[in-house]
């Protein structure tokens, strides 16, 4: 095998990340990342539903016709994204109101449907497995950044933990409201591909077109 | 020995290979604020334009004049107002008491004094916040520092309102610099007008701040509707019960943001840019016939809840930051259509946005600064489907 394990697993960090590289799965990035909290249940949802459709479809993927593939992984995950919801209504109620309908968009998730079809459909299970469980690492490591930065600017807190007293508990910090609304998410992440890339050069693509100086002509 | 040969003896340790060729931006900044820039295009065609970039910008925050003295008078006239009923604090207090000038309120110069107090502060945070960014970026992306954030600057101050805390300046024009221009490689690759992008920050990041009775006049205590808050709740016609008549508004002696209140004031920096042609008249009229329509037909349709529908368009005119927003934004010329056509349509989107923001959406009051940002971003699309018209046209003609 061309890749090790441990490729599997880190290259989805930084390297390949999902988010910031793929530009996939921004829609949900953009919704649930307003406190750390959420974001954090929402990075393990996707990271076990990519690692356990990506196994499962990676076990039957002979056995799968080419002509409905796209209709049986989408049966696979949406099984999983059923579990998954339905043991968030069970043990974590309120997160899972909060979540809400992004839950059951995981099933449309780019991330999910990306992995089943570009790796698992060509790989052994196990190695399907642990490269669901790195992707939606790098997915979960952006949504949690992103919480980060959205939770302490934006509440003055870290997992619900007050850390900048805010104006209104007679604290010095004024919340940035702005951050609490889901279009900051956009600025959070463009401002973090912009470091990625600043960081990792390669990651930057081409130019689609220069801008000719006069003198070049 | 001139100023001039001062910079030709320093220039040299500045260009590729002297002791300084990082710093060379802000060398170049410096030189062609003072100077007329040395480069020339080295290719044909040899077209000379007599407006140059600098002229233009310049020409911009001279046509600003106007509203800056007026709005100088207008702030420590509201503030002066607002001290008689509730007691003056604070080190401004302390200065003018120093002076003895006093707070008297009939007195223009103790008005625009105050007012300059008020004005400097959020000037000068401006200008060392924003023109950090603005060096920083020159120095890295090695491009120039441009005239353009002189006129950026002077805008945002004029947008905000008097009683901004100055931490909130220095963010918003952070934001606007960084995120409204240079992400996007700096001036003239903006699609978005910087100084509408900071004040859009400050507004959704801290609304308290930017938004409601109390922030209009920096005095504790105060209170005081702006004329579009009355409009938007009760009504145009019950403008005149709260002390706002057409006249007032006209000239600008209401609550508002710094600059933004006199129309008449707006209306002159207008003549100025029209007549040197730095504004391109076709943005102003389509603005104003999008606006002047749009309200007209919202009078003649009527509501019964709502009453700001019946706001005449002599008063949208005169509110808020509509005509701030049509002289100095609007009439900007990168962020705007570039097609003569696509002028009329860009023009005439922002002001039914403005007066479709102002009545039909509950949640904000003022639309000027929304539907102006809203313009930019479909500008390039109304520049597409008008050169696609004449491409067609064009076509067609040669069967």
């Amino acid at each position: 095998m061309a890749q090790t394990y441990r490729n599997m697993l880190v290259d989805p960090m930084v390297d390949n990340n999902p988010i910031t590289l793929q530009v996939l799965g921004i829609c949900s990035a953009l919704a649930v990342t307003s406190s750390l909290q959420v974001a954090m249940v929402m990075a393990i949802a996707v990271t076990l539903v990519t690692a356990f459709s990506s196994m499962f479809i990676s076990v039957i993927r002979n056995q799968i016709p080419s002509s409905i593939r796209i209709i049986v992984q989408m049966i696979i995950i949406a099984s999983l994204v059923i579990v998954v919801d339905q043991v968030l209504k069970a043990y974590a109620y309120e997160i899972s109101k909060t979540l809400s309908v992004f839950v059951g968009l995981i099933i449309t998730n780019c991330i999910v449907m990306g992995r089943a079809e570009a790796f698992a459909m060509k790989n052994p299970p196990v190695a399907s497995f642990v490269d669901g469980i790195g992707n939606g690492m790098g997915y979960g490591l952006i949504l949690m950044l992103v919480g980060f930065i959205r939770e302490l600017f934006g509440s003055g807190s870290i997992f619900g933990v007050t850390i900048l007293e805010t104006v209104n508990n007679g604290g010095w910090y004024v919340p940035n409201g702005l951050l609490l609304l889901p279009p900051s998410a956009f600025f959070v992440i463009g401002l973090l591909i912009w470091a990625f890339r600043s960081w990792k050069p390669e990651q930057v693509e081409e130019r689609e077109y220069r801008i000719q100086t006069v003198e070049s002509h | 020995m001139g100023l001039r040969s001062f910079f030709d003896r320093i220039e040299p340790s500045f260009e590729k290979g002297g002791k300084y060729e990082r710093y060379f931006p802000l060398y170049e900044m410096v030189e062609s604020f003072l100077f007329t820039p040395k480069t020339v295009t080295t290719a044909a065609p040899h077209a000379r334009s007599y407006i140059d970039m600098k002229r233009i910008m310049t020409y911009v925050v001279i046509a600003t004049i106007p509203c800056i003295l007026f709005g100088l008078y207008n702030t420590g006239l509201q503030t002066n107002l607002a001290i008689a009923e509730h007691g003056a604090s604070g080190w401004r207090a302390a200065i003018i008491d120093g002076l003895g000038i006093g707070f008297n309120a009939s007195n223009p110069l103790a008005n625009m004094l105050h007012g300059l107090l008020y004005f400097l502060p959020i000037y000068i945070v401006t200008l060392v916040a924003g023109g950090f960014w603005e060096v920083l970026f020159a120095t890295v992306r090695r491009h120039e520092v441009n005239e353009g954030f002189l006129v950026t600057s002077m805008l945002y101050t004029l947008i905000l309102p008097a009683s901004t805390p100055l931490w909130q300046v220095a963010l918003g024009i952070s934001f606007g610099v960084v995120i409204g221009k240079e992400v996007f490689g700096g001036t003239g690759k903006n699609f978005l007008n910087p100084a509408l992008v900071g004040r859009a920050f400050l507004y959704f990041a801290y609304p308290a701040y930017m938004s409601g009775d109390t922030i209009w006049t920096p005095v504790d205590g105060f209170s005081g509707a702006t004329a579009l808050a009355v409009s938007a709740s009760e009504g145009a016609a019950a403008l005149p019960e709260y002390g706002i008549t057409w006249m007032d508004a006209f000239v600008g002696t209401i609550q508002g943001c710094i600059g933004e209140t006199s129309t008449i004031a707006c209306l002159i920096g207008l003549a100025f840019l029209l007549a040197t042609r730095i504004a391109n008249y076709r943005m102003v009229v389509g603005c104003l016939l999008g606006m002047i329509a749009f309200s007209s037909l919202l009078n003649w349709i009527g509501s019964d809840t709502n009453p700001a529908f019946a706001t005449p368009w002599y008063w949208h005119l005169v509110m808020g930051g509509y005509a701030f927003g049509l002289v100095f934004m609007v009439t900007e010329p990168v962020s705007g259509s570039h097609t003569n056509l696509g002028r009329y349509f860009y023009g005439a989107l922002i002001g039914f946005m403005v007066v479709m923001i102002r009545v039909i959406n509950p949640a904000f009051p003022e639309g000027m600064m929304l539907a102006i940002l809203f313009g930019n971003v479909f500008a390039p699309l109304i520049d597409y489907f008008v050169v696609q018209a004449n491409i067609r046209r064009r076509a067609r003609r040669n069967v």
